[in-house]
C-alpha cells in the first residue's frame, strides 16, 4: 500500500540538510493525500495505529492501560489464528496450546534460569513452534472438520501433563512469581502496544507475499496447488510454525504481563475465544480478528458492571451480530464504505460514481 | 479381581454415555453439515431440568426425565430456527454461533441454579454385590437405558422413511434433493432427534453425576475425539470408539497415579495415535476430495 519515497538527489545538492527534510515530507504528504485518504479503511487504520500509541498521552488511568495491553496481546493471538487458520483453511480448534506453551515456557525458563523477559518470550515462542511442528505432523493429512477436532484435543493432552507434574509446572495454580514485563504500567502498554503493531503489520504482510498467496491457495483448493508442483505439505508445516510463533509472542508477554502462566492458557474456553474473535471480526484478513478483539474484550470489560449477565450478554450479542453479519463484522463495514471497481478491481469510496483510478462507472 | 469390575462398569457406562452423545452429534454434522458444540449443552440443560423437575416441583425423577426430553428437544429446534438455520451456508459463523449458544445456556444455568455442585436422586435405588463390587441398579438402568436407545435409533434409521431421507441426505444433499427430499426439513428433523437423543443422555447419566454448569466440556471433548476416532459420519465407528475412549478412560482413572488428571490426556493422545495411522478414522470411509 505504501511505498517508501523517492530520495531525489535535490535535497543534497543544497548540501541543506532541510531541503532534504522538506522533499521527504511533501513526498510523504503526497502518498498520504493519493494514498491513504481515498479510501476510508486506510484512513481507519491509520488512526487506529495513531490512538493506540498516543493513548497514554491523554489517560494515565492504570485500568485502561491494563485493558488495552491485554486487547493488545490477545490481537496477537487472534491475528495468529487468522495466519493458520484463515489463510490456510487449517481449522485449528486448539490454538490455546500454543499461547499456553508460549506462557508456559516463558514462565519457567524466567522462574527457573532467571533469563529476562527479552529472553523468555522469544525462547517460549521458540517452543510454541516446535509445539506447531508436533501438532502439524499428525494433522496434515486431516482435513476440514476432522482437522478442527482433533487439533481440539492437544491442549487438553498438555494440560493433563501439567496436573500430572505438578512439581513442576505448579499443578493447578500454575507458575507464579515471574518477573514483570517492565517496571512501569505505561512501559508494559507501550511494548504490547508496538510489539502488536509489528507483528500484525509483519503477519499482514506475510499474508500479501508469495509464502501467503500459496497458503491462500491452499485454503481455496489443495488439489490444484498440489498440482502446480508445489510442497503443499512443507506450507502447511510452515503455516503451524509461523502461526505457532506469533501465538506463542503473545501467550509469553500474557504470562510475563499477568506474572502467572496457569492452566487457564490451556483451557478449552480459551481456544474457543480466539476462534470467536477471528470469525467474528472476518478471516482471511488479519485485520479483522485484531479489530475484532478491540471491540469484543473491551466490551466484556464494559459488560463488568452487570456481572452475573456478562457472559450471557456476550453470547447474546454473538449471535444477533452473526444473524446480520455471517461473514464477520469489518468485511461488512468495509464493504458497506467502500465498492470494488468492476473493471480493475480497485477499491473506491461507495460515495464516488466512477473509479478513482479508470473512471469505470460503478454500480 | 473388584479393580476388574469396577474398571468393566465404569468403562461400560461413559462408553454408552459418550456413544449416545457422539451418535447424536455425528447425525447432525452428516446431515447438515453442522458442526454443533452445543451438542453438551443441551446435555448439561437436560440434567438440570431433571433437577428442577424433581427438587423444585417435587415430582418423581421420570417425570423430570419425559419433561427434560421433550424440553429440550424444543429448545434445540427453537434454537436451530432462530440461530442456526438464517447462516447455514457460513460453516465459520455456524461453528461460533453454537459456541455461543453453548455458553449462554452454561450461564443461563449459572443464574439460575448458580454454580454450586447439585445432585439428583437416582431412579432405581438399591444395589447387588458382584465378587465385593458394588454395582448399583442405576447403573445397570443407564447402561440399558443407553443400548435400548441406540437400538431404536438403529431402527429408526433403518427401517423408516424418515431413517432412509437421514441417511440419503447425508450421503449427498444435492441427489437427495433431486428425489424430492425436503432437505431443510429433514435437517430439522434430525437436529430435534440429535437434541434428543442428547438430552436423554443426560437424563439416563444425571444420577451418576454431579450437576454443575461447565459440566458439558469434558463429554464435549470426547465425544469430539470419539466422532474423529470412529469416522465422521460412521454410526458403527462412533458406537465402537465410544467404548474404547470409555474403556481407556477407565483404565487411566483406577490404575495409573493421578489418573483423574491424567484420563482425558490418555483418551486424547490414543485417539491422535489412530489417526496417525488411519487419517480417517477407524470405520471411517476416506471420501475424495471434495472440491
Amino acid at each position: 500500500m505504501l511505498s517508501p519515497p523517492p530520495l531525489r538527489a535535490a535535497g543534497f545538492s543544497n548540501g541543506v540538510d532541510m531541503g532534504f527534510i522538506l522533499v521527504y515530507l511533501r513526498s510523504l504528504f503526497t502518498i498520504v493525500k493519493n494514498e491513504v485518504l481515498v479510501l476510508p479503511s486506510r484512513v481507519v487504520v491509520v488512526l487506529f495505529f495513531l490512538l493506540l500509541l498516543l493513548l497514554p498521552v491523554f489517560t494515565k488511568d492504570p485500568y485502561l492501560l491494563r485493558i488495552f495491553t491485554l486487547t493488545s496481546i490477545f490481537a496477537i493471538l487472534a491475528a495468529s489464528w487468522d495466519l493458520l487458520s484463515g489463510f490456510t483453511g487449517q481449522m485449528n480448534f486448539g490454538h490455546a496450546l500454543f499461547f499456553g506453551v508460549g506462557a508456559y515456557g516463558a514462565a519457567l525458563l524466567n522462574r527457573h534460569a532467571n533469563i529476562p523477559p527479552w529472553g523468555t518470550i522469544p525462547l517460549g515462542a521458540l517452543g510454541a513452534v516446535l509445539a506447531g511442528l508436533i501438532v502439524g505432523i499428525p494433522c496434515l493429512r486431516l482435513r476440514g472438520t476432522y482437522l478442527a477436532l482433533t487439533t481440539l484435543a492437544f491442549p487438553i493432552i498438555l494440560m493433563g501433563l501439567v496436573f500430572a507434574f505438578p512439581d513442576l509446572t505448579g499443578g493447578e495454580l500454575g507458575i507464579s512469581g515471574i518477573s514483570r514485563l517492565a517496571r512501569s504500567r505505561v512501559a508494559d502498554y507501550y511494548i504490547s502496544v508496538v510489539l502488536m503493531l509489528c507483528l500484525c503489520t509483519i503477519m499482514w504482510k506475510i499474508t500479501d507475499s508469495n509464502t501467503g498467496i500459496i497458503f491462500h491457495a491452499i485454503r481455496e483448493d489443495e488439489l490444484a496447488v498440489r498440482a502446480s508442483g508445489i510442497n503443499t505439505t512443507r506450507y502447511k508445516l510452515l503455516a503451524f510454525c509461523l502461526s505457532g510463533f506469533f501465538a506463542g509472542i503473545s501467550g509469553g508477554l500474557y504470562a510475563h504481563f499477568m506474572k502467572i502462566a496457569g492452566p487457564s492458557t490451556l483451557e478449552v474456553p480459551m481456544s474457543f475465544q480466539v476462534v470467536i474473535w477471528a470469525i467474528f471480526g472476518g478471516v482471511v484478513t488479519i485485520y479483522g480478528p485484531v479489530g475484532a478483539v478491540f471491540v469484543l474484550f473491551p466490551l466484556l470489560e464494559l459488560l463488568r458492571f452487570w456481572q452475573e449477565y456478562r457472559t450471557l450478554m456476550f453470547a447474546g450479542v454473538l449471535l444477533l451480530i452473526l444473524l446480520y453479519m455471517p461473514d464477520g463484522l469489518f468485511p461488512w463495514l468495509r464493504d458497506k464504505i467502500e465498492k470494488v471497481c468492476p473493471r480493475c478491481k480497485i477499491r473506491n469510496v461507495a460515495m464516488r460514481d466512477t473509479c478513482r483510478v479508470c473512471r469505470a462507472p460503478l454500480e | 479381581m473388584a479393580l476388574v469390575i469396577d474398571i468393566i462398569i465404569s468403562g461400560l457406562i461413559s462408553g454408552s454415555v459418550y456413544a449416545l452423545l457422539a451418535i447424536g452429534f455425528s447425525l447432525i454434522f452428516g446431515v447438515a453439515r453442522i458442526v454443533n458444540i452445543a451438542h453438551t449443552a443441551f446435555y448439561m440443560v437436560a440434567a438440570y431440568c431433571i433437577y428442577f423437575v424433581t427438587h423444585k416441583v417435587n415430582l418423581h425423577p421420570a417425570w423430570g426425565m419425559v419433561a427434560a426430553v421433550i424440553l429440550v428437544t424444543f429448545l434445540g429446534i427453537i434454537s436451530y430456527r432462530i440461530f442456526i438455520n438464517p447462516i447455514r451456508e457460513h460453516e465459520g459463523a455456524v461453528l461460533i454461533a453454537t459456541i455461543a449458544l453453548a455458553m449462554a445456556f452454561q450461564e443461563m444455568m449459572v443464574l439460575k441454579f448458580t454454580g454450586t455442585y447439585l445432585s439428583v436422586p437416582s431412579l432405581v435405588k438399591g444395589y447387588f454385590v458382584i465378587l465385593g463390587v458394588k454395582v448399583f441398579y442405576q447403573q445397570l438402568l443407564t447402561f440399558f437405558v443407553a443400548l435400548l436407545v441406540l437400538a431404536a435409533l438403529w431402527v429408526v434409521l433403518i427401517g423408516t422413511k424418515l431413517g432412509l431421507a437421514i441417511r440419503s441426505t447425508a450421503q449427498d444433499r444435492e441427489v437427495a434433493s433431486l428425489m424430492g427430499i425436503n432437505e431443510a426439513r429433514v435437517a430439522m428433523m434430525t437436529m430435534g432427534i440429535s437434541v434428543g437423543l442428547a438430552a436423554l443422555t443426560g437424563a439416563v447419566v444425571v444420577p451418576l453425576t454431579i450437576l454443575e454448569p461447565h459440566m458439558w466440556l469434558h463429554p464435549l471433548i470426547m465425544m469430539m475425539a470419539v466422532v474423529v476416532l470412529g469416522g465422521l459420519g460412521s454410526l458403527k465407528g462412533s458406537f465402537m470408539g465410544a467404548y474404547i475412549l470409555g474403556f481407556a478412560e477407565a483404565l487411566v482413572v483406577f490404575l495409573a497415579p493421578m489418573g483423574s488428571f491424567l484420563k482425558g490426556s490418555v483418551a486424547l493422545s490414543i485417539m491422535v495415535l489412530v489417526l496417525l495411522i488411519r487419517p480417517e478414522g477407524l470405520f471411517g470411509v476416506s471420501f475424495e476430495e471434495e472440491r
